[in-house]
């Protein structure tokens, strides 16, 4: 038998250095498939749909009429691809934590971390930047590659024009915040299936019953819900006839949804039995 | 070292642990016996702070599991098999749980080794047997080199030759100087493995002490005798250096002398027997016998008609 007490575990280390849990989770996060395949879908789908745009604007600007053509936003419908992303992006960051619960690794995670509040912290970290960084990449390379088949007579925009730049970093932030949002959602429901509904429901479903309801009713409720504030956020237009909340107003309510849920899903963490 | 003390644990109406306190000490091997459902998993899973206790209190080594730095450091567990996310590799699941606790890639080798699972350390776990999953759970607990270790049934699903390993790892751990906890529902695996047990039956503490302790006062081979004169027949053994308990059924159990030395001392002091009968009791009887009253769930084994042949 091998011996048990090796020399290889006197290892440098002060007390938990949050660098390991960083590591750690990010060790998590990418010794799995799923991760791979979301943010795979994510590339797929924006900047699928920023080319089939570009391409079919392209096509039939010559049938825009008058109106169509004044608020046409090159910028916006290159960034339109990122609403999917926006969902796909809750599955990994749903995942991150109800994974944990689905297959037990939570005990796993809280027996060799049982200070859960850094654990929780440590993953926000590790999924915050994740999302923000591919947010950006994808809302970048979507607008890019949308402009580029945008082709004359229809207008392209480019990144020194107004609100252009604030768009596309804004589409990245969006994608980077309902990460968290989704870490969050699922730090409170802890099972995949169930924070995926509610993720979904609250981005897609909501909206869509709030459309069927008198609109003195809905409009002050529908500009704070998210899909709304990322179409503002990545418009460089005004969005909805000045009900709309302002671009950064809207990514500080996003902010709220998703550190709104963590501090009260990292509550529950601490509270709640493993 | 882990210190147990009055631990109670509700789970809406049920009781799951109640007023629990025993110790697990280094060197030795402390078995955790009992029923299914009697709560051990619950005891092991509120030692590793995954559970809160409603009340009572565990400490580690002193401290309560919360304050470790690095626990896997010192606290090593196998919890339940496959908490385990199955489509991570063995080697990712270590280094993960090595990276929380500042310990090096070289140790994940190490632990892969000597759980005989370097060979398949990159296939997903998914794909393992559930014996390999138990292997692969230790080698998590191991990683440390924790002084203190808990195995929560740790020979389930493992082949004869893996229930013969886990045997001897566990006493190679406490020879050590560790302190190891392992839960089993099954005494003959306890018999053999454990030199201390904590015996607990629908969460309360039932018995607690060394394995010897435990045969002597329930098992084990034993006469019984029964006489007119019982009063005088103890006495005459006794003095002959039996050892008498009366049964308080009207006859004495005798222990360490076969029944024809009995029968010829007790006939040779003109005394007269009226039973003279060898009883047998294994441990496995004696922890049915010690656990009946608590166990949750029982299966018949008479009075089912069964269909033969004929």
């Amino acid at each position: 038998m091998t011996t048990l007490t090796p020399e290889s575990l006197r290892t440098t280390s002060t007390p938990h250095q949050k660098s390991h849990l960083i590591r750690a989770e990010w060790t998590k996060l990418r010794t799995v498939r799923s991760t791979w395949w979301t943010l795979s879908a994510m590339v797929l789908v924006t900047l699928g749909v920023a080319s089939i745009a570009g391409a079919s604007v392209s096509h039939s600007w010559t049938t825009f009429n008058v109106i169509q053509r004044a608020t046409f936003d090159p910028t916006g419908i290159s960034l339109k691809g990122l609403l999917f992303s926006q969902l796909i992006i809750g599955v990994l960051g749903v995942l991150v934590m109800s994974a944990e619960y689905g297959t037990g690794t939570i005990r796993s995670t809280l027996a060799a971390t049982p200070q859960r509040t850094r654990v929780l912290i440590a993953k926000a970290g590790v999924v915050g930047a994740l999302s923000l960084v591919v947010g950006e990449v994808l809302s970048f390379g979507a607008f890019f590659l949308g402009q580029s088949l945008l082709r004359s007579p229809a207008p392209h925009a480019q990144l020194s024009q107004p609100h252009v730049l604030q768009a596309v970093v804004g589409g990245g932030v969006v994608i980077g915040l309902l990460g968290l949002f989704a870490l969050g959602i699922a730090t409170l429901i802890r099972h995949s299936a169930g924070a995926i509904t509610t993720y979904v429901g609250i981005l897609l479903v909501v909206p869509i019953i709030l459309q069927t309801l008198p609109s003195s009713f809905s409009q002050p409720i529908l500009k704070f819900m998210p899909f709304h504030i990322s179409d503002v956020m990545t418009s460089t237009v005004t969005v909805g006839q000045g009900s709309s909340l302002s671009p950064w107003v809207g990514a500080g309510v996003l902010a709220l949804y998703a550190f709104g849920t963590l501090a009260v899903g990292g509550y529950l963490l601490r509270r709640r039995d493993a | 070292m882990i210190h147990v003390r009055e631990l109670t644990k509700h789970y809406r109406e049920t009781v799951a642990v109640h007023d629990l306190s025993f110790d697990v000490p280094p060197g030795v091997v402390t078995g955790f016996l009992g029923p299914n459902g009697s709560g051990k998993s619950t005891t092991m899973r509120m030692i590793m702070g995954l559970d809160r206790p409603d009340e009572g209190s565990v400490t580690i080594n002193g401290r309560a599991y919360v304050a470790l730095d690095h626990p896997l450091r010192e606290v090593g567990a196998l919890l339940e098999a496959k908490a385990i996310h199955p489509g991570r590799s063995a080697r990712h699941h270590l280094q993960y749980l090595a990276e929380t606790n500042g310990i090096s890639r070289q140790r994940v080798d190490e632990v892969l080794d000597l759980v005989g699972l370097t060979e398949v350390a990159s296939r997903r776990v998914g794909k393992f047997s559930l014996g390999m999953g138990q292997r692969l759970g230790i080698a998590a607990a191991l990683l440390g080199d924790p002084g203190v270790l808990l195995f929560d049934e740790p020979i389930n699903g493992l082949d004869p030759e893996g229930i013969l390993w886990v045997r001897n790892l566990l006493r190679g751990l406490a020879a050590e100087g560790r302190s190891v906890f392992v839960s089993s529902h099954l005494m003959s695996e306890m018999a053999l493995t454990a030199d201390r047990l904590v015996v607990i039956g629908r969460g309360a503490l039932i018995s607690e002490g060394t394995l010897d302790e435990f045969i002597a006062d329930t098992a084990g081979t034993y006469v019984k005798v029964r006489g007119p004169q019982l009063a005088e027949i103890e006495r005459v053994l006794h003095a002959a250096g039996a050892t008498v308990v009366p049964d308080g059924e009207g006859a004495l159990t005798v222990r360490g002398w076969e029944a024809s030395a009995i029968g010829d001392l007790v006939m040779s002091k003109q005394l007269a027997l009226h039973e003279l009968s060898p009883q047998t009791a294994s441990l496995e009887e004696a922890f049915m016998t010690l656990t009946r009253d608590s166990v949750e769930y029982h299966g018949r084994t008479t009075d089912v008609p069964v269909t033969t042949g004929k």
